[in-house]
């Protein structure tokens, strides 16, 4: 794969994707799926001296030549004329778009391809070796099909990131989607790929849209094993949810060897948060990029582009957790105690909810749950068992 | 859904003919990565059936050592099913399935005027059922606890009507804690169920989302 050219005294640590223009991509004033989110982030971010202007990079739109490295050229037409009228919807319904999950809305094409620019600004900063890292919080729509859009996704930002990692820098790529819900669209782009490894935790499909990420489903033909699913239970708690993914990634990782790793951080997995059924606090969203940073640097040397994604409590989770996530990849001491007041009282009279004063959750945030210890054996069963066949890969390896 | 048996029928059958040997039968099962064969004459009629139950039955153990070779030559026609039964390509998957259990059977050729024209296994109604449940496309789960008595399934419809909500699919199944109710799967093209939810609750519904022994939401 290319090296870096760059001279890493010029070499920035990390880059925040970041324009006024991704909080278009809304859909409506009810809409669960709302960009205000980056607003209350990017805002807390500046309030803790953790983000200057010189950090920000402006996303470029995708072309369409790259948004068809993974969509249909008949859908993104669609998508385009969906834009510009809005009043007939039934003709759109088959592609899955002017229905109560992804309403059209004025510029919908536009906005889309911006937010999938974003993550693919992200990757040229990282692959060209002008920063180490990158984050576009306006990426993660991890539910795009190829021809469809799927649960508040029209293009799928990290499927095209990926394939266009690919082609122009032939980089392996591991994919991580700590998203509450199953990265279904970007595994099912990549599910006959042997160079491209997808990792998902989620809540189970059992009630949790969008059904799949079984731990059967480990890829095809030439990309048999390189699809990993870890589905945890309803409830499931910090403690599990940590346990699951620091052995899942770092078994991966190792055997995987990748290039560059792309994380997916929706931050829809917490107690809050209003669409999944997950007990997380805000302990997970502080580990989760530690992890991810650390790989990156033993094993990628440093590549990491993260993107946002879910994350339904925008108040409350989602500036907090997102604000970890880029403190933690600039290599900034992880924040103690209170949030910054001028923040605080800039955004509780604005807040449906209370807004939670401090960096981590109160304890206790939630009643004990009864069956802890068995949603805990659970999932831990279920990590075995979807790690069995890599781990015996190994063993074998390691015999020869 | 048609819910046929020609729908879901295997067409191109494995099969052998009675004077084959139980080493022809056991090299067919591994190739094909099955576990039952149709024995056939020569005009395609169904004259019995061999599982990898009947082949291991047949067969030395692989735990003794002194071998039996002569075995691997007998006949199909000496361990076969005769007479087995068989169902029609017009048949019901349900019935089908229902055959399936009464009768402890794990596959079943499917004939018609006489000649094999397809095979069901336990798998393919198994897959049957799963697509039955909508399992197989995007979509959240909702479970609705509805008293037992005429009406409630319109009433329950026309909640997701009003909210324009497409279903995937909807199971009937009964309350066992509780004879009088039923409690009704739905599964629904959505991310986000909560509006739906909301609008069952209003209407007096109970929603078990999710459902889980010792929690509720």
């Amino acid at each position: 794969m290319a090296k870096s050219s760059g001279n890493d005294s010029m070499k920035k640590n990390a880059v925040f994707v970041f324009s006024e223009d991704q909080l278009g991509y809304r859909f409506s004033d009810t809409h669960p799926f709302n960009q205000k989110r980056l607003t209350l982030t990017v805002d807390l971010l500046k309030e803790m001296n953790a983000l200057s202007s010189s950090d920000i990079v402006v996303p470029r739109i995708a072309t369409d030549e790259e948004l068809s490295l993974i969509h249909d050229p008949q859908y993104i037409e669609i998508v385009k004329k969906a834009s510009l009228e809005t009043n007939d919807t039934t003709v759109y319904e088959s592609y899955g778009i002017g229905t109560e999950d992804t309403p059209i809305f004025p510029h919908m094409h536009e906005a889309s391809a911006s937010l999938v620019g974003g993550t693919l600004t992200a990757v040229d900063y990282v692959m060209e070796g002008k920063s180490l890292h990158a984050l576009n919080l306006g990426g993660g729509l991890h539910h795009g099909f190829k021809g469809r859009a799927s649960g508040f996704c029209i293009y799928n930002d990290s499927s095209v990131a990926i394939k266009y990692m690919q082609q122009k820098y032939n980089a392996r790529v591991l994919y991580i989607d700590t998203d509450a819900h199953h990265g279904d669209g970007v595994q099912w782009s990549f599910y006959d790929e042997p160079n491209v490894c997808t990792i998902s935790i989620h809540e189970t499909g059992r009630y949790l849209f969008p059904g799949t990420g079984n731990i059967t489903e480990r890829g095809t033909g030439e990309g048999y094993g390189t699809s990993f699913n870890f589905p945890i239970d309803a409830f499931t708690e910090d403690e599990s949810f940590l346990e699951i993914y620091r052995t899942a990634l770092r078994e991966i990782v190792e055997s995987f060897k990748p290039d560059v790793i792309l994380s997916q951080n929706g931050a829809d997995a917490h107690y809050f948060d209003p669409l999944t059924h997950l007990y997380g606090t805000m302990n997970i969203y502080r580990e989760i990029p530690k992890l991810a940073h650390e790989l990156a640097h033993q094993y990628c040397g440093g590549k990491w582009i993260a993107v946002g994604g879910g994350g339904y409590d925008i108040w409350r989770v989602v500036p907090r957790a997102w604000s970890l996530l880029w403190m933690e990849m600039n290599d900034l001491k992880t924040p103690e105690g209170n949030l910054p007041k001028a923040w605080m009282d800039r955004w509780s009279k604005e807040s449906p909810v209370p807004l939670i004063p401090t960096w981590m959750d109160p304890t206790p945030l939630y009643e004990p749950i009864p069956r802890k210890a068995e949603i805990m054996e659970k999932n831990k069963q279920m990590l075995d068992k979807a790690l069995y066949a890599l781990r015996n890969q190994q063993s074998y390896k390691n015999h020869q | 859904m048609q819910m046929l048996v020609e729908e879901i029928m295997n067409t191109s059958v494995p099969t052998l003919t009675p004077t084959h040997t139980i080493n022809d039968a056991l090299l067919l099962l591994k190739a094909k990565r099955i576990r039952h064969i149709a024995i056939i004459n020569t005009e395609n009629e169904v004259l019995g059936v061999v599982t990898d139950r009947d082949l291991k039955e047949a067969t030395p153990s692989t735990l003794l050592t002194s071998n039996n070779p002569e075995v691997y030559e007998l006949p199909l026609e000496k361990i076969m099913t005769t007479n087995p039964i068989v169902g029609h390509p017009l048949d019901f998957i349900e019935e089908t399935a229902t055959i399936f259990y009464d009768n402890r059977i794990g596959c079943l050729p499917i004939v018609s005027q006489g000649k094999l024209v397809g095979m069901i296994t336990e798998s393919d109604l198994l897959y049957k059922f799963i697509e039955l449940t909508g399992a197989h496309q995007p979509g959240s789960q909702i479970e609705v606890r509805v008293p037992n008595r005429p009406g409630v399934l319109f009433e329950v419809s026309k909640v997701f009507y009003e909210q324009k909500m497409n279903v995937l699919s909807v199971l009937v199944y009964p309350d066992k804690a509780n004879e009088a109710y039923k409690i009704l799967v739905l599964r629904v093209k959505t991310i986000n169920p909560i509006s739906i939810i909301e609008a069952l609750r209003t209407e007096g519904f109970e929603v078990l989302w999710p459902n889980h022994p010792g929690m509720t939401l």
